[in-house]
């Protein structure tokens, strides 16, 4: 356990978790998990399905609470939240980029980004001027007025990016972002959390890629339940990283 | 945090629009139900009070004054009345003009001579004292009303009823019809007599072709119309003043009051509408909970990314709330417009006034809202209840 906001390990952290676990009746889909994730960081959890690494989300995003363990996100402890409390929490520090867009049909692009801001309580006009400047930041700026059914697989895991981000959130989690696109769409998705995470925010990305896990910087790679391994590479020798980790995995299956 | 974690009514009106704006072919179909129970509420109302109105309107004109003396109905012998009861009438001093008409029993009328005796068309022939429309308030449509001098030549005046079963709709110089085995001018064709109504099948004629046809001269009814501040002292004083020995062989009614329980009569028929509309409604709520509970079903995952955005609980409830409010409200303005439309295409149709009560209006649409809250409660609870993983679990 960790002592209260204040203390040297949680101004550094915008995420910590301290051997948190999850059961599903008596299957235990997390099995005492400790993570911490540093300001700026871009990390990839990565693992096989049935890994935990979607329940892992599901928690550090405070979609749903541990069975037992600690977990901090923003200097709050979620543990002793409300359930409004969380909301707020979402609506202040969680940014979530989902596989599948999860797109309003009917609505236009400045609108879907927009509602990221809904729940925030933010104007009208407000809502419609951030979610204009964080289109242009996704490169999305022409598209504004479009409505999802008019945008490619990429344009709209964008505009689904413009809302996660169009909050400032302390942390954006990506939740296989690049799953339902094709490669060129998928690299480029990439590219654009790069780049956001060069201009100041955390971005977590959850995959089960290991070839797009190992080109981030850090790597948390899970199994049954576990984190199996936690590295961080510095140099830019990214592709036969991604070669070796996806052997090392591939072998420890 | 006050005013945060809080979505505006604005906003909410919008979620609820384009929850709505998205599904439009259900929308049509759950509202289909609330139109129709509200439609036959406003159009059940709004005729009843245009008929209303209507009668209204004619008793204003008619006046509620007009009292009529006959022999009453009921058991025994019906004395005739006197052959003094007009002038037995009009010697009161609330009574203020009084006219009076007899039935010549075996007396018709034909178009000519060559129609068959019995074919007499239900048209009875009536001697007439005095300027019978005028004091019943009805209106001559052509020509003028009989010269009542006991020495008028023989002249025949038409019902509305009558002139248009003997074919006659004005008067012409050639207008004529057969009675009692000689031609009679027409001088006269009446309209409707709505205070007396079953004069509207007869034809009238002075008293000395009535004798000539066969008449008794006892006045089957007498007709006054007296101060409208003394109309109920007046029943009392009249049957005593046509029959001094025996008043209560002298039935005196009011004929305004029997127009306007005419239209009370038709309150079952009303009532019966207004239950139809009622189960209309009812059904048509539950319309309304169905789809809102489908549209939940349907988007799990929208509320889940909503959680995940940051909606509170209160925040997904009130959305679905909004959106069952609006479901019903839209249905509820459609049916204002058709039941509207209907009472207006009626009422016009039927000459008469169209009036439609503003709390009829009002209060279809505040039921609407009723119905559309309560029928969004149980929905709009299920997804506020939905978990906020289901924006991962759903694909």
């Amino acid at each position: 356990m960790t002592g209260p906001a204040g203390t040297g390990a949680v101004s550094t952290s915008v995420l910590q978790l301290r051997e948190v676990t999850k059961t599903y009746g008596d299957v235990g889909a997390l099995r005492g998990v400790t993570l911490d994730v540093a300001p700026g960081e871009l990390l990839a959890v990565v693992g096989p399905s049935g890994s935990g690494k979607s329940t892992m989300l599901n928690i550090i995003g405070t979609l749903d609470r541990p069975t037992s363990g600690t977990v901090t996100i923003a200097g709050n402890d979620v543990d002793a939240m409300s359930d409004d409390d969380l909301s707020q929490l979402r609506a202040d520090h969680v940014g979530f980029v989902f596989q599948h867009f999860h797109l309003q049909a009917g609505a236009t692009a400045a609108e879907n980004v927009a509602d990221g801001l809904l729940y925030a309580g933010t104007g009208r006009r407000e809502r419609h001027r951030r979610a204009v400047a964080a289109l242009e930041r996704v490169g999305l700026g022409a598209r504004v007025d479009h409505r999802p059914n008019q945008l490619s697989g990429g344009e709209k895991q964008r505009v689904a990016i413009a809302r996660a981000i169009v909050g400032d959130p302390t942390i954006l989690l990506a939740d296989e972002p690049t799953g339902a696109l094709d490669s060129t769409s998928g690299a480029a998705i990439l590219d654009l959390l790069r780049g956001l995470n060069q201009s100041g925010t955390t971005v977590l990305v959850i995959t089960h890629d290991l070839t797009l896990a190992a080109s981030l910087p850090r790597r948390v790679r899970m199994r049954d339940g576990v984190v199996e391994d936690d590295s961080t590479t510095s140099g830019s020798d990214g592709d036969v990283d991604a070669a070796s980790l996806a052997l090392a995995i591939r072998g420890a299956r | 945090m006050s005013g945060r974690g809080r979505v505006g009514p604005a906003d909410l009106l919008r979620l609820g629009v384009f929850g709505l704006r998205t599904r439009p072919g259900r929308v049509v179909l759950s509202a289909l139900g609330i139109a129709i129970g509200i439609a036959a509420m406003i159009a059940v109302v709004g005729i009843s009070s245009s008929s209303k109105a209507k009668v209204d309107q004619a008793l204003d004109a008619l006046g509620t004054n007009v009292l009529t003396a006959t022999q009453p109905e009921g058991f025994g012998d019906p004395q005739p009345l006197p052959e003094t009861a007009l002038e037995s009438a009009l010697r009161q001093n609330a009574v203020r003009s009084a006219a009076a008409v007899g039935t010549v029993s075996d007396a018709a009328v034909y178009r000519n001579e060559f129609v068959p005796t019995p074919e007499t068309k239900g048209i009875g022939v009536m001697a007439a004292w005095g300027d019978v429309p005028k004091v019943l308030g009805g209106r001559l449509t052509s020509g003028r009303w009989l010269d009542s001098s006991s020495d008028a030549p023989p002249q025949v005046v038409l019902g509305a009823d009558a002139a248009a079963a003997l074919g006659i709709d004005r008067v012409r110089p050639d207008s004529r019809v057969w009675m009692g085995g000689q031609w009679v001018q027409v001088v006269g064709v009446l309209g409707t007599i709505q205070l007396a109504d079953d004069l509207d099948d007869q034809v009238f004629v002075p008293r000395g072709l009535a004798a000539d046809l066969g008449f008794d001269g006892a006045p089957t009814a007498v007709y006054t119309r007296v101060d409208p501040s003394r109309v109920e002292a007046s029943r009392d004083v009249l049957a005593g003043a046509i029959r001094p020995g025996s008043p209560q062989d002298v039935g005196v009614t009011r004929p305004s009051d029997a127009l306007a329980a005419k239209d009370a009569t038709d309150e079952s028929f009303t009532g019966l509408l207004v239950g139809i509309g009622g189960v209309a409604l009812l059904v048509g709520g539950i319309g309304v909970a169905n789809t809102m509970v489908i549209t939940v079903l349907e988007r799990r995952a929208e509320v889940g990314v909503r959680r995940a955005l940051g909606a509170r609980r209160r925040n997904i409830r009130d959305q679905f709330l909004v959106e069952s409010l609006l479901l019903s409200f839209l249905g509820g303005v459609a049916g204002v417009v058709i039941g509207l439309g209907v009472t207006i295409v009626f009422a016009l149709g039927q000459g008469w006034p169209v009036a439609i009560p503003v709390w009829a209006v009002a209060g279809g649409l505040g039921a609407t809202v009723v119905i559309g809250g309560v029928s969004g409660l149980y929905p709009a609870a299920r997804a506020a209840r939905i978990p906020p993983t289901s924006a991962l679990a759903a694909v």
